[in-house]
């Protein structure tokens, strides 16, 4: 029997980082307080007196050099995991994952590739101050040459982090930190991965296809759960992989239920929604019995925390947009 | 002798830690100097609050400023009327003397709308979180009161850990470039979160890194409130009017450190030793003054007795008017998103609305 441990999703990626790291010299971390503090959420915590500092960086504070060192590292053929402290901080390093950390690979027609990592948490719910709750996942997402990994549950955190790090190709992980200690998970101990660009069935059920991932995973079932009592069953697919999407399963639930609700807490325009919208006219129009609704942020500045419950999908909104998916009558 | 010609590595000083003058005193007046004071003790009890009502969840996340009190009053206290400040995010000391209101600075942390908004007639930039993002700022400001013939001088503030950052080199360099009025104020307190001062660069001084640029730089014990006056009142005077062989900005690194946390999330046992924080505690901004303005019989008990009673009831009563400012609500979301909301928007938040009022607050409300 697989030895397990029962963790909270950050312990889960401390635990795949530290796995990984076991198996691999390679594996190196870098990022503003990830080494002696072991990371403002604890996400390292343990990592600098288990593997030291040349393994468990403390850098200055420049999320640019971060980024761009981590590429220089992969180049060389190393596996850097950088940590960016909050994914509202990652701008400064921009240009490094946009110009080079995306585009090694083409514009060195396949000579150089980088295996790394890039971590940072992401998201809302927290009541934390200014620039700390976005969640801006299409950025990555609409960067070629990147894959952007959003997890949901302690054990897919492990197991896609593990994954990320041994990818030939260049992943940003971005970490639900709403969730990071909400429940806990049995996770084995051993290394293990759960592959990338495969979604999950969290739910089935027949009356409509609802697609969601990240932190916004479990409110969608807990309006899912409340609907079924009223008759609508809702087949709940967690997508995982924002980039690249998992077309398979989107496809094959639409195609089961003939109408869909897409959610996720960032803004609307431009937003993963728009995208799965775009898949299922592509590859399914003739299955489509509704609109496809979406429940979104708002197209505004993420605001100061008293106003981040009305900005937040939420339960009662969830439910709302899954009704008019399926109330909807030509 | 100009006060920016000096060794990078000898700090501007004129009270040591005892209060005893070991400088030039600047030119104040008793009156002026008791504010100066007064200043110190309301950032420090403001602080001491702040910190209590994010304990009682009546407040978020909060960085407090204690020990830094010199740095941020003594600076600020040298601008003119017209002058502005460029702060980071633990300024609310610097904001206050430039007439940011203390409600004002409990909204923002308190996560209101509100709090964002400093008066009108307060010449201070909004709040930077992202490290050194403001850096640039200063310098365009700046560069546009010279490119319009005005005189106004711009201080802007960051720490140790943003010299780091490529804003902090673009921002400077810029300035030296086009020769701006902007003071660079480094509040130098020996931690960016958990990496120490030595961690973020092999240079020396932060105040070294002028030399690069072509522009002044100076070393200041930031724990002494009256250095830090005379330096920042010398960088202001020569950002608005320089002699025809000197820059007009400067870069000063005021040495000092935070007595607590980076913010109230963190814990800095984890990452420094107590005996650390005990050895800078006696360098101590507040009772350093004190000690020098008793002896120049400026203060005496009473005295110091009654702005220890006013300064409590200057931020109780700010507690309870921020606390009195009703939530915000939906609109407040997505007003001022754009000067005209656009039709897309409009329907979003008329959306909203609709479900609100069919649900009520409390599906939406988690407290």
């Amino acid at each position: 029997m697989t030895e397990t441990q029962n963790l909270t999703l950050v312990q889960a990626v401390r635990d795949g980082l530290y796995t990984e790291m076991g198996r691999d010299d390679e594996v190196v971390v870098l990022g503003q307080d990830v080494g002696k503090n072991g990371g403002v959420f604890r996400a390292t915590e343990g990592l600098f007196d288990e593997f030291g500092g040349d393994r468990v960086v403390d850098t200055p504070l420049a999320e640019s050099g971060i980024v761009g060192c981590a590429v220089g590292m992969a180049a060389m053929g190393m596996k850097p995991v950088p940590e960016i402290q909050f994914s509202g901080f990652m701008y400064p390093g921009f240009d490094q994952i946009v110009s080079h950390m995306a585009r090694f690979r083409t514009r060195t027609r396949g000579r150089f590739t980088l295996p790394m990592t890039l971590r940072a948490p992401y998201g809302g719910g927290i009541r934390a101050p200014e620039h700390h709750s976005e969640s801006k996942e299409a950025f990555y997402a609409h960067e070629a040459g990147l894959k952007v990994v959003m997890p949901s549950t302690p054990h897919d955190t492990k197991g896609l982090l593990i994954a990320a790090i041994r990818d030939p190709d260049p992943v940003v992980f971005l970490e639900p930190k709403l969730i990071y200690r909400a429940f806990r998970e049995d996770v084995p101990t051993e290394a293990y991965t759960v592959p990338i660009g495969e979604a999950a069935t969290r739910r089935e059920g027949d009356d409509v296809a609802v697609f969601t991932y990240g932190a916004m995973t479990r409110p969608t079932l807990e309006a899912a759960e409340n609907l079924a009592e009223e008759g609508i069953e809702c087949e709940v697919v967690d997508l995982r992989t924002v980039s690249p999407l998992d077309r398979e399963a989107i496809v094959d639930a639409f195609e089961r239920t003939g109408r869909a609700t897409v959610v996720h807490e960032a803004p609307k325009t431009g937003g993963l929604a728009g995208e799965i919208t775009a898949i299922i006219q592509e590859e399914a129009l003739l299955y489509q019995e509704a609109p496809i609704t979406r429940v979104t942020g708002f197209d505004v500045p993420y605001p100061l925390y008293a106003l981040e419950d009305y900005y937040l999908p939420n339960v009662t909104r969830v439910e709302e947009g899954i009704r008019e998916a399926v109330e909807f009558n030509p | 002798m100009n006060v920016f010609d000096r060794a990078y590595d000898d700090p501007v000083r004129v009270l040591d830690e005892d209060g005893t003058v070991v400088g030039e005193v600047p030119d104040l007046v008793d009156d002026e100097l008791v504010e100066l004071y007064r200043y110190m003790k309301l950032a420090r009890h403001f602080d001491g609050r702040a910190v209590s009502l994010q304990r009682q969840g009546r407040m978020g996340t909060y960085p407090p400023l204690s020990g830094q009190e010199g740095a941020q009053i003594g600076s600020a206290f040298a601008l003119g009327d017209d002058d502005w400040i460029v702060p980071s995010y633990r300024e609310h000391g610097a904001a206050l003397v430039r007439g940011v209101p203390l409600k004002q600075t409990l909204l923002y942390w308190m996560g209101h709308v509100d709090g964002n908004r400093a008066p009108d007639d307060a010449n201070v930039f909004p709040v930077a979180v992202p490290i050194a993002s403001q850096v640039p700022h200063a310098t365009g400001a700046a560069w546009a009161s010279t490119l319009r013939g005005e005189d106004d001088a711009f201080v802007c503030y960051f720490g140790d850990g943003a010299t780091s950052e490529g804003d902090f080199h673009e921002g400077v360099n810029f300035a030296g470039v086009f020769d701006t009025p902007t003071v660079f104020f480094c509040n130098n307190n020996q931690w960016a979160i958990s990496v120490p001062r030595e961690r973020q660069t092999r240079s020396a001084t932060l105040a070294q890194k002028a030399e690069a640029y072509g522009i002044d730089g100076v070393q200041v014990d930031g724990m002494d409130p009256l250095a830090v006056y005379a330096v920042t009142k010398a960088a202001v005077e020569k950002a608005r009017d320089p002699d025809a062989d000197r820059p007009r900005p400067t870069l000063i690194e005021a040495i000092q450190y935070r007595f607590g946390a980076h913010t109230t999330a963190d814990d800095p046992t984890v990452y420094r030793d107590e005996g650390e924080v005990e050895t800078w505690k006696r360098k101590d901004p507040i009772p350093r003054l004190e000690r020098y303005l008793r002896a120049e019989g400026v203060l005496d008990d009473e005295r110091v007795a009654e702005i220890e009673a006013g300064v409590k009831t200057q931020v109780a009563d700010a507690i309870d008017e921020a606390e009195s400012v009703p939530r915000p609500g939906p609109r407040d979301l997505f007003e001022h998103a754009y000067a005209e909301l656009p039709p897309e928007l409009r329907a979003q938040y008329e959306s909203f609305a609709a479900t609100r009022e069919e649900h009520g607050d409390a599906a939406f409300l988690e407290e």
